[in-house]
C-alpha cells in the first residue's frame, strides 16, 4: 500500500461568481500551497463568466505558478450545444480533463488519460477496473460512500490508479432539470436573469422550523452543512488516498487550504484545526457519510455534546 | 410503442398482464433494485410463477438490478444477475458499470437495458454503454424537455424508453443523494428514497408534522391532506418564502405527448410505481393501453380522453399531474 503524504486539490468553483471575483479568487489560490486546481463550470452552461479561451489562459497561468491544472466538465448535459462544448473541452490537448458525466468519459475513453469527479458513479472495484482500462488515471470517491467502502475499493484497486476524496466543502447532492434559484424568484429557467450571481455560496433553504437544511445552487442542490474530514487525515493517508479535495467557497478558501496543508506536512492538533475550520463554515460541520451514517450527521459534534452533558 | 408496466408483486404482475402491458418489470427482494421496500418484490418461486404467467400471455419480463453495489454487497448483485439469467427473462435493467461488465462477460447473450438510474441524459453517454456493454435500450431520466428527448432520440445508438406516468423525480436519477444525506440510505446504495423506517408523523398544536430522521419535511393544517414525506416534495423556507422549494407533490402524466413521442421513434413508455397496489397497476395499464392503441391507429386526431384523465387523476400523487420537464416552462 502506498503511504505517501496526499496531495491537496481545489475542486471547481460550484457557484456563479462574476468574472473579476473568479480571477481574483484564482490569483489568491495561486499563492496557496494547493497542488492541483480543477477549473471550469460544472453546474450550469448559462454561467459564462469566462469564455473557453479565458479558462485556458487562466489554466496556463496557474500551471506556470506550479499547479497541476485539470479542466472540469459540466455534470448534467441536456442540450446538443452543451455536448458540443464538452467535446471541445475533451479534445484540447494541453490539460487533463475531469469527467463529471459519462458523456465526457465516452469522449475521453481510449484517447487520453482522464480523471472522474464525484458525480461519476464508481461504487465498486469492478467499475474502477473497466474505466482504468479506458484511460482513467484518477477517480474521486462519490460523496455518499463511507470509509469502509473506500477501504474495500483501495484494497482491490487497479495499478497506477490514484484515489481522490473530498475532505472539505458543502456536499454536492443532486442535479435537476429545474433551476431552483430561478424558481425561488418566480422566474422561468430560460429567463433566470442570472440570479445565482447574488448567492456566492448558494441560496440557503431551511425547514419550517428554521433549521438550515440544503443549499440551492441553480440546478444543483448542496448540503447546508460543510463536510470536514480534517480529523481523519491519518486514516486517509493510511488508506493510500492520493489526493484530498477542498471545495471552493466565497471566503476563507485560502486559509482552509493552508490549514490542511499544515496538518498534512507538520504535526498538528486536529481538534484545534477542526475548531478553526468550523469558523469558516456558513452553517456548521458534517461528516456522517464517512462513518456510514446519514451524511448530515456530525460525529465530532456528538462527541463534544456528550462530553458537555 | 411498447407499454412497460411496474409489478411489485405477483398480483400486480397479473394485473399488468391482464390489462394490456407489453412488458412488466420486476425486482428481487433485496437492495439490488431501486424499489427495495418491505413486503415488496419477488422471491424465487414468485418470480418463476410471474414469468410463466407473463410469457404464457405474450408479455415480456424485465428484471431491474439497478442500484450501485459496494464491495461488501457485491456477491448479492452477482447472484441477482445469475438468477435473472437463469429464469429466462427478456432483459436486465442495469445501472452500474461493474454489474454490466459482469453480466456481459458471464451472460453475453442476455439483453441489457440501461436503467434510468444510469443517469444517461445524452447520446454520448448512451453510446458509452452501447459500445462497452451492448445495451439495446436506454431509459431516459425525467429531466429532459420534449425537444431534448427528440435530440437524444435522433442521435442515440439504441432505441429509447421514456417515463409516461407516475411519481416524478425532479432530480436526475442515479445522481441524487438527498435521501442518504438525511437518512443514510439512498436509491443508489439501498434502493429506496426517503425510506419508511426514517419517517415520523406527529400531531402537534401547529398541525400534522412529517419528519424524515428528525428533519421537518412539511407541516399540514387541520384540513390539509398530509402527504408522505418524500424529502424533495415538502415545503421549506428560501428567499423569505415558505413554499415547495423543490417540487410539489404531483405525478408525471404525458398522455398529451404521445403522438410526438411516437413520431420521434420512442420504443417504449414506462409506467412508474412498483410500490403501488395491483389496483393502481390495473387502472393505469388499462388507460395507457387504450391511449397507445388510439395513438398508433390515428396519431393526427389523437387526443387524451376525458375519462382517461379522470381515471389517472384518482391515482396521482396529490391528485395532480404535470408534464414535468418535458414541458420547458416547468423547468
Amino acid at each position: 500500500m502506498k503511504n505517501n503524504i496526499p496531495k491537496l486539490s481545489l475542486g471547481p468553483v460550484p457557484y456563479y461568481w462574476a468574472r473579476e471575483t473568479l480571477l481574483n479568487f484564482y490569483k489568491q489560490i495561486s499563492d496557496t500551497p494547493v497542488d492541483i486546481v480543477y477549473l471550469g463550470e460544472t453546474v450550469c452552461s448559462k454561467r459564462r463568466s469566462l469564455k473557453h479561451a479565458e479558462w485556458l489562459k487562466l489554466a496556463a497561468q496557474l500551471q506556470a505558478a506550479g499547479k497541476e491544472v485539470v479542466l472540469s466538465t459540466l455534470t448534467l448535459l441536456e442540450a446538443g450545444s452543451e455536448l458540443g462544448s464538452l467535446k471541445r473541452l475533451c479534445e484540447q490537448q494541453d490539460f487533463l480533463v475531469e469527467a463529471n458525466d459519462m458523456s465526457a468519459v465516452q469522449f475521453l475513453s481510449g484517447k487520453r488519460a482522464f480523471v472522474t469527479g464525484p458525480a461519476v458513479n464508481i461504487y465498486n472495484s469492478g467499475s474502477l477496473f473497466v474505466l482504468a482500462g479506458l484511460g482513467l488515471k484518477r477517480w474521486t470517491l462519490p460523496v455518499e460512500l463511507s470509509r469502509d467502502t473506500l477501504a474495500d475499493i483501495q484494497a482491490n484497486r487497479p495499478d497506477d490508479i490514484e484515489t481522490e476524496v473530498l475532505v472539505f466543502g458543502r456536499l454536492p447532492l443532486a442535479y435537476s432539470a429545474r433551476c431552483f434559484t430561478a424558481r425561488a424568484h418566480n422566474l422561468p429557467k430560460d429567463d433566470c436573469q442570472f440570479r445565482c450571481l447574488d448567492y456566492p455560496d448558494g441560496m440557503l433553504m431551511s425547514t419550517r422550523e428554521n433549521e438550515p437544511f440544503l443549499v440551492l445552487n441553480g440546478i444543483q442542490t448542496q448540503s447546508a452543512r460543510t463536510l470536514n474530514l480534517v480529523s481523519e487525515l491519518e486514516n486517509l493517508r493510511q488508506l493510500g488516498v492520493d489526493v484530498l479535495r477542498v471545495s471552493p467557497q466565497s471566503a476563507h478558501t485560502d486559509s482552509i487550504i493552508r490549514i490542511f496543508h499544515h496538518c498534512l506536512h507538520k504535526n498538528c492538533d486536529t481538534d484545534e484545526a477542526a475548531a478553526e475550520l468550523a469558523g469558516f463554515m456558513p452553517v456548521g460541520p458534517c461528516n456522517g457519510y464517512w462513518y456510514g451514517d446519514a451524511g448530515m450527521d456530525s460525529r465530532q459534534e456528538l462527541a463534544v455534546q456528550e462530553s458537555l452533558s | 410503442m411498447e407499454l412497460v408496466c411496474p409489478a411489485g408483486n405477483l398480483p400486480s404482475l397479473k394485473a399488468a398482464v391482464d390489462n394490456g402491458a407489453d412488458a412488466v418489470y420486476i425486482g428481487f427482494r433485496d437492495d439490488t433494485n431501486a424499489r427495495h421496500f418491505a413486503g415488496l418484490n419477488f422471491n424465487d418461486k414468485r418470480a418463476i410463477d410471474g414469468i410463466k404467467y407473463a410469457h404464457a400471455n405474450g408479455v415480456k419480463v424485465f428484471v431491474a438490478i439497478n442500484t450501485y453495489p459496494q464491495p461488501s454487497g457485491w456477491p448479492r448483485w452477482q447472484a441477482a444477475v445469475d438468477k435473472a439469467a437463469g429464469l429466462g427473462i427478456n432483459a436486465l435493467i442495469l445501472a452500474d458499470i461493474g454489474v454490466m461488465d459482469y453480466a456481459t462477460k458471464k451472460w453475453p447473450k442476455l439483453r441489457l437495458h440501461l436503467s434510468v438510474q444510469g443517469s444517461a441524459t445524452n447520446d454520448a453517454a448512451i453510446r458509452f454503454y452501447h459500445e462497452h456493454f451492448n445495451i439495446r435500450r436506454a431509459v431516459l431520466p425525467r429531466v429532459l424537455s420534449l425537444n431534448q428527448v427528440r435530440q437524444v432520440a435522433e442521435h442515440s445508438p439504441v432505441p429509447l424508453e421514456v417515463f409516461g406516468f407516475g411519481s416524478l423525480c425532479v432530480m436526475v436519477e442515479g445522481r441524487c443523494l438527498l435521501s442518504s444525506y438525511v437518512t443514510g440510505r439512498s436509491p443508489n446504495t439501498f434502493g429506496a428514497c426517503s425510506p419508511a423506517n426514517a419517517v415520523q408523523w406527529q400531531e402537534t398544536d401547529a398541525g400534522m408534522e412529517t419528519r424524515l430522521n428528525g428533519v421537518l419535511i412539511d407541516r399540514y393544517e387541520k384540513d390539509e391532506p398530509a402527504g408522505y414525506p418524500t424529502l424533495c416534495k415538502g415545503r421549506f423556507q428560501a428567499c423569505g418564502n415558505t413554499y415547495y422549494a423543490i417540487e410539489e407533490p404531483t405525478s408525471l402524466n404525458t398522455l398529451a405527448l404521445l403522438p410526438e413521442l411516437q413520431a420521434m421513434g420512442i420504443e417504449a413508455i414506462k409506467i412508474e410505481g412498483r410500490q403501488r397496489s395491483p389496483a393502481y397497476v390495473a387502472r393505469v395499464a388499462q388507460v395507457w393501453r387504450a391511449a397507445l392503441d388510439a395513438c398508433a391507429g390515428d396519431p393526427a386526431s389523437y387526443q387524451p380522453q376525458e375519462n382517461w384523465l379522470t381515471e389517472l387523476a384518482k391515482v396521482s400523487e396529490g391528485s395532480q399531474t404535470t408534464l414535468g420537464a418535458y414541458h420547458r416552462p416547468w423547468q
